[in-house]
């Protein structure tokens, strides 16, 4: 078993005319539970398309076991971030779930046992089976969520990428949807990385977080990252991180493209 | 040919006439051919892009007979041409509604042209526009079945990934499927389809056999090996119908094959308004549990 599954070191980003971020430093290990946060436009799903191999850093290093990343490497489960499903897609989720499984794979093979249980294990894993049949554009937000999220694991990755799960969920299903992904990150041991807007439901389960604004990125644990002091000096402004007694936080300073609380 | 009430009898003597039974032979091809691919093109939204080749192919057919080439030549070589164009530009730009609508505006007119310039008779276009299926000559059923099993032949080899690509481009892509080389057989395979199928329903048809189809029978079921299945049941339905009522009655076949999935079509959606199907009988049941 290895440790460190992720580590960059003074990674770049962005395009050649257009530097996204740059110098950041960081190393996951193995069922760590990570948030990336950051305003829109900062560069969080770059950072996936660079996990993803289907972009390529501007300079400095990544590996992901001890290998550059590559696109279609098969310990990588991800979710990209979608905004509508169409409503006419009367495809049954076991179908979407199994071709995570199997859908690289040349020619047909219409009744594989094997396919066919291990999609519904993994429905299992996400509490979804009972949609197993129900058509992909019938489901809601968060039942598409766990759909997805069954179709990443279906292969049994060590990394699982998730791109803003949590939008368009109202506050009950994304209680829901983070105590399984927080269930499915400690039972398996996956390290995850989830892209989100707000922190503060996610406080409770995560091991680290990684603040991506400015064109810099902060990596470490919640408390330690998500001071002021710590956040000033990184990106050279006063920039103020308010809690309330709940343990709440606010950032305040750091450039808001859109005006979001991170 | 008198009609009786006896079908085996009819069937019978239908088939002693070479030209009826090829344009059957024909018929049951291109009408798997179009239920299966037609899945494929309602799944990706692509009903557009197959009827842009189809009018593409128009100009190409349509110059095939200027120059002494059988249509059907003319018809793949536009139709695969603008096929590959669309599909080099990416998916994305296949789904532009503008720009393809130009393009095939403007070859619908090129195809004017050539039928202006040829000096014979134009039954030809208008058996390229609307279809002709009753004058198909043994070598063309030959021909027909030859494109129609290369096509199903790939779409089986490329069943899984295609799907995959269609249903989920982002994660496919991630996954390190060849995105652009399947949309390209994608395209490809269209191509022929719609090329061969134009022979039966004609370039300004196509829809009938290459999208109702599919999108009936997407109502019918939820996993795509069954509503293929459904698809091409209802294409070969309807195909067999057509051309059986074409022998008695002197209208064109491709009016009937056109009626009669459309018929099926809206028994289907009526079908569905009245008894709500599985889609809401499962959510009741799952909020019973």
């Amino acid at each position: 078993m290895q440790s460190k599954i992720i580590t960059a070191e003074n990674l770049a980003a962005g395009y050649p005319d257009n530097t996204v971020w740059r110098d950041a430093n960081f190393e996951f290990g193995r069922g760590e539970f990570i948030a990336v946060i950051g305003p829109n436009g900062a560069g969080k799903t770059t950072l996936f398309r660079l996990l993803l191999g289907l972009q390529r850093p501007i300079s400095g290093s990544m590996k992901i076991f001890d290998a550059p990343p590559k696109r279609g490497n098969p310990q990588i489960g991800y979710v990209p971030q979608r905004h509508v499903i169409d409503s006419e897609t009367n495809v049954e989720c076991l179908e979407l779930v199994r071709l995570g499984l199997s859908g690289k794979q040349w020619g047909f093979n219409p009744f594989s046992h094997k396919d066919r249980d291990a999609a519904l294990a993994a429905l299992e894993g996400v509490g979804a089976t009972e949609l197993a049949h129900r058509p992909l554009g019938a489901l809601s937000g968060g039942e598409l969520q766990r759909i997805f999220l069954a179709e990443a694991l279906v292969s049994n990755p060590d990394i699982l990428l998730l791109d803003e799960p949590l939008s368009n969920l109202d506050l009950r299903r994304e209680t829901d949807l983070l105590h399984l992904v927080n269930d499915v990150v400690r039972s398996r041991g996956v390290t995850a990385l989830l892209i989100a807007h707000n922190i503060n439901p996610l406080l409770p389960h995560l091991d680290k977080v990684m603040y991506i604004a400015n064109g810099r990125v902060a990596t470490g644990k919640p408390s330690e990252v998500l001071t002021s002091e710590s956040l000033t000096t990184l990106y050279g402004v006063q920039v103020e991180v308010l809690r309330d007694p709940h343990g709440n936080v606010a950032i305040i300073g750091v450039e808001e493209h859109h005006g979001d609380m991170a | 040919m008198i009609f009786s009430i006896n079908l085996f009898a009819d069937f019978q003597q239908i088939w002693q006439v070479p030209l009826l039974q090829h344009a059957f032979e024909a018929g049951t091809v291109i009408a798997i051919v179009a239920g299966v691919m037609g899945y494929f093109v309602v799944l990706r939204h692509s009903a557009f892009v197959a009827h842009a080749f189809s009018e593409i192919g128009f100009a190409g057919a349509a110059g095939a007979i200027l120059v002494n080439i059988a249509p059907i030549y003319g018809l793949l070589l536009g139709s695969t041409a603008g096929g590959l164009a669309i599909a080099a530009l990416g998916r994305r730009v296949a789904n532009r509604d503008t720009q393809i609508g130009i393009v095939l505006a403007f070859m619908l007119g090129l195809g004017l042209l050539f039928i202006r310039l040829y000096p014979g008779y134009s039954t030809e276009a208008y058996y390229i526009l609307f279809g002709e299926i009753l004058g198909i000559s043994s070598s063309g059923v030959l021909q027909t079945l030859f494109f129609g099993l290369a096509v199903l032949g790939a779409i089986s080899l490329l069943y899984r990934p295609l799907l995959f690509a269609s249903l989920d481009e982002d994660v496919a892509e991630a996954k390190g499927l060849p995105m652009v080389f399947l949309g390209m057989a994608f395209m490809l395979l269209v191509a022929v389809a719609v090329s061969i199928s134009v022979q039966m329903i004609g370039v300004l048809l196509i829809f009938s056999l290459m999208v109702t189809p599919a999108a009936t029978a997407q109502y019918l079921a939820k996993r795509p090996q069954r509503v293929i299945m459904i698809s091409v049941l209802i294409a070969l339905a309807a195909t067999w119908s057509g051309l059986f009522i074409a022998v008695y009655e002197p209208y064109p076949v491709s009016f009937f094959i056109t009626s009669i999935v459309f018929i099926i079509y809206l028994g289907v959606r009526g079908w569905n308004w009245r008894f709500p199907s599985r889609i809401k009988s499962s959510k009741v049941r799952k909020a019973g549990s």
